[in-house]
């Protein structure tokens, strides 16, 4: 199969691949996926006092789309408000990085996973992140 | 040294240099380039004689008589024409075949459509080391039961099965057995005089020959029938119609004259390098070996990397043409149906990764794979939350994961 220019990019130099002390409150984590299925991703966003995602680090088992979808997620993430992150579609995500239609579901996984890492996040937080 | 190195040998082989040499004298106005058919005239009889000497090459190689070979178009067709053949031909015996779910697909998909006719099939599991138990065949053996076939080397995992055993079997129970020899023709020895099987189906260009053209191996003593599955003028003794390939058949004739010459010194030269290859990975943690290791021919190594998931790491290896699964299926998302067939859970079928070595491998490929894989197993494995998980200590299949 070939890959696209951008996704050859992001799997060989992934963005912000690491990890964040989940019990930190300040920091949301979602991991989507199933290692039967072939991918698992792990998405954590560090959040300040504003609302607004100051960091995001990512770990990826899973084919290069994958790894590419979740590396490109970390870059868009961050600076972004949780409203705003919420807001992004894995269709976007799919026609950035040109995937054909069998990897259409990395990027699917890869907005689950934001969605997840915000949810977690706003439930440590209770109404504090709401009102943020 | 030249990149993407090839290990795939077990998907197809370059075609030896000698092999494409005598191919060529058969194709052009100054060659032989007759129909092996034409009885009328010296182009016609000059073709013949080159199939002859083709088909005795052929024959010399699994110690069997000229006269038992039939030229296909390949192992695809070989085993297509021996199973629906022999079922079709001998259904007023009973409608029971035997196989094992780690057949190729040429094996397991006409299986499926003798089921569509009313054929009834069992699908043996075989051994967690890919082996069939001859006890558990012998078990499935029905009174109506026709037809055993079961392949002699897997195509993913490379194991050998004990084809004279399941033989023996065979004929005592007068089931008829065919062997799906594709991956094992030039690397095991294979003599007809001693084994009891009776169809066997060959490939050339697994063996440095071209593409396009196979056997079946149909004995004479006992006589085996087969209802023919291509009409049309007769070749072949009826079995199978069609105009012979001239320069396909002297190529395939030239291949396997070439295994029967130097199968034993190959064979120890790429046990060598296998040996070197499975030294350099071994000792990365969370390696699993897929298959028998002493039931196996030498060329072949499949092996699971734990964490780390197949296609990023073919992806990776981009300097390595390996496979990941068997290339017939490899275009699909799903992991390897030989490897879940041995009990292999889904992660390390999707992580496993095939090397198969052959003629033009050398050690210095070799080396350059093992520190490519050392390097980008590394790579992945940190990228991987697998890894991490595993490494903190947390068991991965306690986890309730979402299948997706």
């Amino acid at each position: 199969m070939a890959y696209s220019e951008k996704v050859i990019d992001h799997y060989e130099n992934p963005r912000n691949v690491g990890a964040m002390d989940k019990d930190d409150a300040h920091v949301g984590t979602g991991m989507v996926g199933a290692p039967a299925c072939g991918d698992v991703m792990r998405l954590q966003i560090k959040v300040g006092e504003n609302g607004v995602i100051e960091d995001a680090k990512f770990k990826t088992y899973g084919c290069g789309s994958a790894i590419a979808s979740s590396s490109l997620l970390t870059e868009w993430v961050k600076g972004k408000t949780l409203d705003e992150a919420s807001t992004i579609k894995n269709s976007q995500i799919a026609e950035e990085l040109e995937l054909p239609p069998v990897k259409v579901h990395c990027s699917v996984l890869a907005e689950d996973a934001i969605k997840a890492a915000i949810n977690d996040y706003k439930s440590k937080n209770g109404d504090k992140a709401k009102s943020a | 040294m030249k990149t993407p190195i090839y290990f795939d040998y077990s998907a197809t082989t370059p075609v030896d240099p000698r092999v494409a040499e005598e191919m060529c004298k058969c194709l052009t106005p100054e060659g032989i380039f007759g129909n092996p058919a034409s009885r009328s005239h010296a182009f016609g009889w000059a073709s013949e004689k080159l199939v002859d000497e083709a088909r005795n090459n052929v024959a010399a190689l699994i110690n069997a008589d000229p006269k038992e070979i039939v030229f296909t178009s390949g192992a695809t067709e070989s085993d297509n024409l021996a199973i629906k053949g022999a079922a079709h031909f001998y259904q007023k015996n009973g409608k029971h075949i035997i196989t094992c779910k780690t057949e190729h697909k040429a094996v397991l998909d006409t299986c499926r459509h003798l089921e569509r006719e009313g054929f009834e099939v069992t699908y043996l599991a075989p051994e967690t080391n890919g082996l069939i138990d001859l006890e558990k065949l012998k078990a499935a053996v029905r009174p109506d039961t026709i037809l055993v076939s079961i392949m002699h080397v897997n195509n993913e995992i490379g194991v050998i099965q004990d084809i004279a055993a399941i033989g023996e079997m065979c004929r005592d129970n007068k089931i008829i057995f065919h062997v799906d020899a594709a991956q094992s023709a030039g690397k095991v020895p294979i003599d007809m005089g001693a084994l009891k099987v009776d169809l066997m189906s060959f490939s050339a260009h697994k063996i440095y020959g071209p593409k396009g053209i196979g056997a079946l191996y149909v004995r004479r003593k006992p006589r085996i029938r087969l209802e023919a599955q291509m009409h049309g003028g007769g070749h072949e003794r009826g079995m199978r119609s069609g105009t012979l390939a001239t320069h396909q058949i002297v190529g395939m004739g030239e291949a396997f004259r070439l295994a029967k010459e130097e199968m034993a010194a190959e064979n120890e030269r790429v046990r060598m390098l296998r040996e070197r290859l499975l030294n350099g990975l071994k000792d990365i943690e969370e390696v699993y070996i897929n298959g028998d290791m002493e039931q196996r021919v030498p060329h072949n190594l499949n092996i699971s990397f734990n964490f780390v998931e197949g296609e990023s790491l073919m992806m990776a290896l981009k300097d390595l043409a390996v496979s990941s699964g068997s290339a017939c299926t490899s275009s699909s998302l799903e992991p390897s149906y030989v490897l879940r067939a041995i009990g292999r859970n889904d992660e390390l079928a999707h992580s496993s990764i095939r090397f198969s070595l052959g003629r033009f491998t050398v050690e210095e490929e070799i080396d350059f794979a093992i520190d490519e894989i050392r390097k980008n197993i590394d790579k992945l494995r940190e990228l991987s939350p697998l890894w991490e998980m595993f490494k903190e200590g947390i068991d991965i299949n306690a986890i309730e994961w979402a299948a997706h």
